[in-house]
Parts: structure tokens; C-alpha cells; sequence
């Protein structure tokens, strides 16, 4: 565990990484959270995100209540079909088990679900409690494998190792280790692709997956958004991988790669040229694999005609939202790639947060955004609703999280985080997202809202910021 | 006496139950200025904050400990001091509440000697209460958690030997109540002349209001005073059995007289509270709270067509269990099974074919047949597959909006149970067709 948690820490493919000197290279990402001032989930949060879009398979939470009790069904990846993926499955450990073990509350766990689900594969997280008390769940997932013959697949990624971001990179070893190689897929193509990163929340995948058709490239796996078990199982066989979120699965790319010789490009589908750039690396990497190069002119040819419809889309957008300033507090590829965008209908943004972003995300914004580009390390709740307060922006583009902070100060907010509930991958999600934006704005409920009441005697009623 | 089972099984599927540290940052989230912190896991407080955030549509000030591998076998004793220091420093709360996880239980901390050798070292927070709370995630449940909490609190910081305020009634409200709920007991208790002190009060913290300035703690609830003076109240007022023991506490130690009552979602229930607090005030019973009784006797006239006959299945935790129950069943409907998430002293008394301690897969298995289904919003995959309603109860309701103004306490609030439930039996009424006349029950 210690090892498998060293080593993905040590990611050579990671961007952070290769810009450390060799001394904090060794040291691996180790950048623990804060006592009283941290904020975010645990590494079995991040592995369950990375894994549970595998939709038909069966995720068993090998814990006490909490960690899926509290939390079951309220991630929004979604299915085109099976739903087993959000039905919750834990061992519930009570103090019984903390006392005298899990391991065989977890066997029985396991061949209860067979037996009343038939799901193509188990995966078991271990959480910080039984990791504790010294639960083996790699050995119990063996021996069920062995007595079953069915998938079990262990997910060694308690919470106390890390953050969510370790404990996607734990989720995606176990991939590699247990799922990745062990089906065929019933027939191959030229044009078969992985994306790999990409959890279809709110149905973002479908965005995207009718160009990929027009196209003629087949998605053999998405690892994970929509995927069944079999899928990923037979991903090793594919031309070609595109990774999305940047950082999260890097392993999978990398090793992959090493392993199967499958090129991997890093792209996003977020913003109308980050698509079309998406489209073109997918496109050449197939033709460097051995797909004919037709392939490259029929991608141009689409990336015209869905560039044209979508800049055409926004146009009327231009005349509303010009000028509207945007505060955007996101992560990683998102704090640039829809900057451009939002700047194409006129939009300023006002601040960007780089706090999760690569040095390369740091040179595109300044890139989109000049050298006065307001780069945001970090921004404290309290910051955050100053500045909205002081009307230094027209809308707050962020996570959840935040959403309350920008509403309590009166102040438009955006949800372009995990929990979002609209979809705005792709050339239409773009749209979509201005759209939104625009709604936000426009919406008649602020005018009423920063009204003061008529009894009130001050002139505004602003709300103030008190230290 | 009724019987209860629970299944033989390994799996939980489907959980109804959330965990004790969750709710007793959820009663911490009642009292003015604080911040609940839990010593566990980064994702201990993770999940629990963005479960309430969906619930109640709010900000939710939650910290952590933020234990890690290493942490967690050296011990935490450095954590929490850090933890806390930092929390002063970034939010200066007044109340900081310290709810232990299963992590740090099955290491067996010794949090309270913690925070003494903590207290030995700064001086400079002695004015800040330090409420620790003993929560293991693998024993209870959200509601065991949040009775634990208010215990705690009470015996940390009631004070005895203060002369007896005249007038002055304490509440204690259990994890069942919503804001909405703790602020229609206020009214009522207001309508005597008394002066409640209710602890925790959500009403005054995620009641979902827009406060003018931006606070890193909870924006309002019980103050720290006033807590502390609730060993020189007439009397407790606890509601919900969970809340016993706190009460018990404020008996044995203070020398305040209480009253439990297991629910106050139903006639008889909020008459007993109505006559109590004519007892201790010797106030007539207001006009107001006379019409709001009548309104309810005629809800109930109304409503009973719809109720009669009727089977339905619920899944909550065992103070609300026992108040929809009554309500129900004192309609004329049949609880046909009662799925609680943990066992607790009122399940013997349920009037319920049967009682499950279990999980929301036992729930659906039993709700078959059943004309309508309530528990919280995890529900909503089962009532689909059964196709029937699902009336939302509980903690959480996230895909619904207003789960904070759910009024379901005294009159008004068992008026609007019963118009909820039975719209909801009625929508879901299937036309007369040729064939088949459903029975007239309008």
C-alpha cells in the first residue's frame, strides 16, 4: 500500500512533477492537508468518483455508515442504461467487526451481491477503519475471485492516505493491476479510442460521442463516464487514448502506453477551440497508428462546420453579455479553456483561479489573457464574498461550494463543477454555457433582490463585509 | 409490544442510516458562532458538509482534524491541537464542538484529555467553549450522534447553582426538527409569556435567510449564555425521545424538572405541550393556538377518507419514525412495516406491522403493496421502481427545494403532514375504468 502510494505520488507524467527539482521529486506530491483549514475530500472519495461511472458494476464500501451512507447516489455521473452503479452497497461495519475484523463480513458482502445483483464485477473500497484494523481486502477479493469467478477487484485507497486526486490515481491502479487486459473486445478497428478521465457527468460524454460517430472513430472505452465492466476490461486493445481531466488518471495514460504502445494526447472538451484541437490530436494520433489519412480531412471538415454553427450560436449572446465581468474559481484546464469563449462574446474575466493548475495552464492564460491576467492562488470564502460584495464582477463561476457565497451577496453564480446539472462539453455544451450564463445574469430576480426593503433608511442595501 | 427484526445480513444495501459524527455537527450547527469540527479524515467532514449543503441549500461551516496514516497511529493529540489553533485564528468561533469519527475511535483517543492538556497550554482560548463528543462512526446513528451532542453540551456547559429564572423554559429539539419546526415551538411556547431557550436551535442558523455580512461560523442559534443558564429554568421541554438523556442530565445535575415527548406531529401530542404550558405559565390558552387546534381537527376530518385503508411503508430515524407512525395510523392508515437505521428505545411501541432495524432495500422489499412510501430522498430510486409516491421526510432532502421550511410540529404542522400525505395518495389515485371501479373514497 505504502509503495503503490509512493509510486503514483512520483508520477513522471505529471506536469507538477517535472517541474520540481529532484530532491522534491523524491519527496513525490505529499502535500497534506491542513488541520482546521482544510477543505475537499478523502482519497476514497476520489476513487469512488474515478470508479463508480463503471455503470453495471457494483461498488462495495467496505467501512463504517459514513463513508457511504453519507454519501451514496449524489454523484452525477449518468448512465445510458445500467443503474446498479447507484445502488448503495457497504459492509457497515459495526463495533463488533472493529473489534474482531471485517474480513469475513466482507467475503459474505460480496457473495450476497453476486447472488442477488449477478453484476459483471465487484469493486471493494477499503476505508480508514478497517485499514486500521488490519482488514486484508486484497486477499478477501482473491479469494472471492477464486471461489465466485467473477471480478472482485480491490480499491486500496482509505481516506487518511490523501486527497481526492491520490485516491483517483489509486482507483485508476487498480484498473491497471486488476481490469485493463483481461477481456477482448469481439472485433477491432482502425479507429478505436479510450478517453480516459472523463466521468459523463451530467451527460457530458454525449456531447461528444456523436462527432466521434460522424467521424467513424468507435469509442472502444471510456474510462469511466458510461462505461460498462467489459469495456475497460478490453480498453488495452485501442489505437489510441485521449486523457481529459488533467491530472486525474495520468497513470492509466502513461502506463498504458508503456504497456500496450497506446499514444496518448492531453485535451479537454471544454471551450469550442479545445474541442476541435481535442478532435485533430484524436484524428492524427489514429492516423499515426495506421488509419487512413482521409480521416484528417473529414476531421477539418467537421471541426469547420461545427466551429461555423457554434460561433454562430454565440453571436447574438455578444450584444447581452459584452462587457459582463466573470469571476472564475475553478481548476486545472477549466481556469483557461473557456476563457476564450466567454471573451468571444465580449466578456472580461476578471480573476482566475490557477490554484490546481499546471505551469502550461498558467502560460495559457496569460497567453488568453495578457500579462495582467489576475491569477488566483487562492481566495478564502470571506475574500470571495468581499469582492462579489463589492460588485467587482458580474457572476461567479465556480463549484458548489461556493455557490452560496456568491448568492448570499446578491450576486449571479454558475455551478461548472462536478455536482453541475447541465452539460457543457463539446461545440453545443459551449452554447450551452453562455446560454447559462446569460440566464444567470439576465435573470429578473436581482433587480428585485438589491432593492432595499422601502422601510429601510440607509441608501443600499449593499451587503458589507466585516473582518 | 411490537417485534423487531433485523435482517441477517452482511451487505447493507441502500443505506437509510448516516453516521453519529454528522449528527452531532448537526446539533453544533444550532448553536450561535460555532464550528463543528470532526477528528477523523479530511472526507469524514467532506461528506457530512456536502450532504447538509444539499439539504439545506446553505453554506455549512464544518472543519476537520485532518488525520492522515500517520497521524492516526501517532495519535491526533497534534491535530486537534492545530486544528483548533487555526479555527481560532481564521474564524474565531465561540463555540467549537469536537466530534471524534470511527477512525479515531478504534484508535481509542482520549479526546477529553486532550482538550485538558490543550486548555493547560492556552490560556488565551479559555473564553472559547471546547465541546468534545465521543462519535464512533461504526455504532448509532445520525440521530444517536446528535442526542450525544446536546448532552454533551448540556453537562459541559449548563451551569447549577444559579437562582431559578421565572418563566424561562428550556427546549431541547431533536435531530427530527427542522428550522421550521423549532421556530413554530418557539411561537407556541411565546404565545404563554414564557421564554424559551432552545438548544440547538436551527431556526436561528439554516433557516435559510440572507444575512448582511459574510461569517466563517454559523450564523446564528443558541448563544453561548444562554446555554449556560439552562440549569435555572422551570422546566425542559424535550422533544423526542432521543433527547432523554440531555434532559436527564439537566435533572440529576440542575434540578430542572422536564417532560419528554416522543413527537409533536399529532393532536393528542401537541395538546399535552399546549396543556404543560398552560401548567407552568397559568396563561390561558391564546385564541391563536385555540384556532390553529380547530383547524387541525378539521384537517383531520378531511383527511381521514384518504387515510383509511391505506398502507404505507416508512424509513426514518426513530424519533420521526414514531411521529409519523401515530400520525398515520391515528388517521386510520396501517404503517404495513417501519424500517429504522439503528435501535432505539421507542421501536418497542411503534404501532407498525413490523419494525426492521435495516436499510432501504428492506424498506422497498416490505413497502410492496404499500400505497405510499416516506423517508428521505435516497428513497426516490425505490418509489420509482415500486411506482409509488414518495412523500420526503428526513435528513436529506436534496433533490426537492425548502427541506428547512418543512413545517411538521404542533398544530400546523400535522395540518400540513396530513394534506402533504394524502395529495400525494390522491394524485397517485388511479381513474375508474370499465372493469375496474376503484372504491369511492372521496
Amino acid at each position: 500500500m505504502i509503495t503503490k502510494v509512493a509510486e503514483v505520488l512520483d508520477e513522471p507524467g505529471c506536469e507538477h512533477n517535472r517541474n520540481k527539482s529532484d530532491k522534491d521529486r523524491k519527496k513525490g506530491c505529499t502535500k497534506s492537508a491542513q488541520p482546521g483549514a482544510a477543505a475537499g475530500g478523502c482519497a476514497f472519495d476520489g476513487a469512488k468518483i474515478a470508479l463508480q461511472p463503471i455503470v453495471d458494476a457494483a461498488h462495495l464500501v467496505h467501512g463504517p455508515i459514513a463513508c457511504e451512507g453519507n454519501s451514496w447516489d449524489n454523484r452525477g455521473a449518468a448512465s445510458s442504461g445500467p443503474l446498479l452503479y447507484r445502488t448503495g452497497f457497504t459492509t457497515d461495519l459495526d463495533e463488533q467487526d472493529v473489534i474482531m475484523g471485517g474480513e469475513k463480513r466482507l467475503f459474505r458482502a460480496i457473495r450476497e451481491i453476486l447472488d442477488k445483483y449477478d453484476p459483471p464485477a465487484v469493486f471493494v473500497y477499503q476505508t480508514c477503519v478497517p485499514a486500521l484494523t488490519g482488514d486484508d481486502v486484497e486477499a478477501v477479493c482473491k479469494a472471492a475471485r477464486e471461489q465466485f469467478g467473477k471480478p472482485v477487484i480491490p480499491v486500496n485507497a482509505p481516506g487518511f492516505v490523501g486527497g481526492k486526486n491520490l485516491g483517483n490515481k489509486l482507483a485508476a491502479e487498480a484498473l491497471l493491476d486488476h481490469v485493463i487486459g483481461t477481456q477482448e473486445p469481439d472485433y477491432l478497428t482502425d479507429h478505436d479510442i479510450n478517453i480516459i478521465g472523463e466521468y459523463n457527468l451530467s451527460g457530458e460524454l454525449w456531447q461528444v460521442t456523436p462527432l466521434l460517430d460522424r467521424l467513424g472513430i468507435r469509442l472502444l472505452a471510456c474510462i469511466s463516464g458510461d462505461a460498462r465492466y467489459r469495456e475497460v476490461a478490453w480498453s488495452h486493445r485501442a489505437r489510441a487514448s485521449m486523457m481529459v481531466c488533467s491530472k486525474a488518471m495520468i497513470n492509466i495514460a502513461r502506463k498504458m502506453e508503456e504497456r500496450y504502445g497506446i499514444p496518448f494526447f492531453e485535451g479537454s472538451f471544454y471551450g469550442i477551440s479545445d474541442m476541435s484541437d481535442a478532435l485533430r490530436q484524436i484524428a492524427g494520433l489514429l492516423v499515426r497508428q495506421g488509419a487512413h489519412a482521409a480521416l484528417l480531412d473529414r476531421t477539418e471538415a467537421l471541426i469547420a462546420e461545427q466551429e461555423a454553427v457554434a460561433w454562430e450560436r454565440l453571436l447574438p449572446y455578444r450584444e447581452r453579455l459584452a462587457g459582463k465581468r466573470v469571476l472564475l474559481i475553478t481548476g486545472g484546464v477549466k481556469s483557461w479553456s473557456v476563457v476564450s469563449a466567454l471573451q468571444e462574446v465580449g466578456m472580461e474575466v476578471v480573476g482566475t483561479s490557477v490554484k490546481k493548475s499546471t505551469q502550461e495552464d498558467k502560460h495559457r492564460i496569460v497567453e488568453l489573457m495578457g500579462q495582467d491576467a489576475h491569477m488566483i492562488e487562492s481566495i478564502t470564502p470571506r475574500e470571495m464574498y468581499a469582492m462579489l460584495a463589492e460588485a467587482k464582477a458580474d457572476i461567479l463561476m465556480a463549484g458548489g461550494r461556493s455557490q452560496f457565497v456568491a448568492l448570499k451577496a446578491k450576486v449571479p453564480f454558475l455551478d461548472i463543477n462536478q455536482e453541475r446539472h447541465h452539460a457543457y462539453a463539446g461545440y453545443d455544451g459551449m452554447v450551452n454555457l453562455v446560454d447559462r450564463i446569460d440566464k444567470a445574469i439576465h435573470n429578473p430576480v436581482w433587480a428585485r433582490l438589491r432593492k432595499p426593503a422601502p422601510w429601510h433608511v440607509a441608501p443600499a442595501a449593499a451587503p458589507t463585509v466585516t473582518a | 409490544m411490537t417485534l423487531i427484526t433485523k435482517p441477517r445480513k452482511a451487505c447493507t444495501v441502500n443505506p437509510l442510516k448516516m453516521s453519529q459524527p454528522i449528527g452531532a455537527a448537526l446539533a453544533f450547527l444550532g448553536l450561535d458562532q460555532c464550528l463543528p469540527v470532526l477528528h477523523g479524515s479530511q472526507g469524514c467532514t467532506s461528506f457530512g458538509l456536502v450532504l447538509f449543503v444539499r439539504h439545506f441549500r446553505e453554506s455549512i461551516p464544518m472543519q476537520t482534524t485532518a488525520m492522515n496514516e500517520v497521524t492516526t497511529i501517532l495519535g491526533g493529540e497534534e491535530s486537534i491541537e492545530q486544528a483548533l489553533l487555526t479555527i481560532y485564528e481564521k474564524a474565531r468561533p465561540r463555540i467549537i464542538g469536537l466530534a471524534t469519527t470511527g477512525l479515531t475511535e478504534t484508535k481509542g483517543e482520549d479526546i477529553e484529555g486532550v482538550i485538558r492538556l490543550f486548555r493547560g497550554k492556552h490560556p488565551e482560548m479559555n473564553h472559547v467553549a471546547i465541546v468534545p463528543v465521543a462519535t464512533p462512526d461504526f455504532s448509532g446513528s445520525l440521530q444517536d450522534g446528535f442526542g450525544k451532542a446536546v448532552t454533551a453540551l448540556v453537562r459541559e456547559l449548563a451551569e447549577g447553582e444559579s437562582a431559578l429564572l421565572s418563566g424561562r423554559v428550556n427546549v431541547l429539539a431533536g435531530a427530527s426538527l427542522t428550522p421550521a419546526d423549532v421556530e413554530e415551538i418557539r411561537e407556541l411556547i411565546e404565545a404563554f409569556g414564557l421564554v424559551p431557550t432552545i438548544l440547538p436551535d436551527l431556526s436561528g442558523s439554516l433557516d435559510g435567510h440572507v444575512p448582511d455580512t459574510f461569517s466563517p461560523t454559523t450564523l446564528g442559534g443558541t448563544p453561548l449564555a444562554r446555554i449556560r443558564a439552562m440549569g435555572s429554568a422551570e422546566h425542559t421541554i424535550a422533544v423526542g425521545r432521543s433527547m432523554q438523556p440531555a434532559a436527564d442530565v439537566l435533572c440529576q445535575r440542575n434540578g430542572v424538572p422536564y417532560t419528554v415527548f416522543d413527537h409533536l406531529s399529532g393532536l393528542e401530542e401537541v395538546d399535552r405541550l399546549v396543556a404543560l404550558l398552560h401548567e407552568i405559565s397559568m396563561e390561558d390558552v391564546p385564541l391563536k393556538v385555540r384556532r390553529q387546534r380547530s383547524r387541525l381537527e378539521d384537517a383531520m376530518l378531511d383527511g381521514h377518507f384518504h387515510f383509511a385503508g391505506r398502507r404505507i411503508a416508512i424509513g426514518a430515524e426513530a424519533d420521526l419514525l414514531a411521529a409519523l407512525a401515530d400520525l398515520f395510523t391515528g388517521m386510520g392508515a396501517t404503517v404495513a412495516c417501519a424500517v429504522a437505521p439503528a435501535t432505539a428505545p421507542n421501536l418497542e411501541t411503534l404501532p407498525a406491522d413490523t419494525v426492521i432495524v435495516g436499510d432501504l432495500e428492506d424498506l422497498e422489499a416490505a413497502a410492496r403493496g404499500c400505497d405510499l412510501l416516506v423517508t428521505h430522498s435516497h428513497g426516490r430510486q425505490a418509489a420509482q421502481r415500486l411506482d409509488i409516491p414518495l412523500m420526503r421526510m428526513g435528513i436529506p432532502n436534496f433533490d426537492r427545494l425548502g427541506a428547512a421550511h418543512q413545517l411538521n410540529v404542533g398544530y400546523r404542522g400535522a395540518t400540513r403532514l396530513i394534506f402533504d400525505a394524502a395529495n400525494l395518495l390522491l394524485a397517485h389515485r388511479p381513474e375508474p375504468v370499465p372493469g375496474s371501479v376503484p372504491g369511492d373514497d372521496s
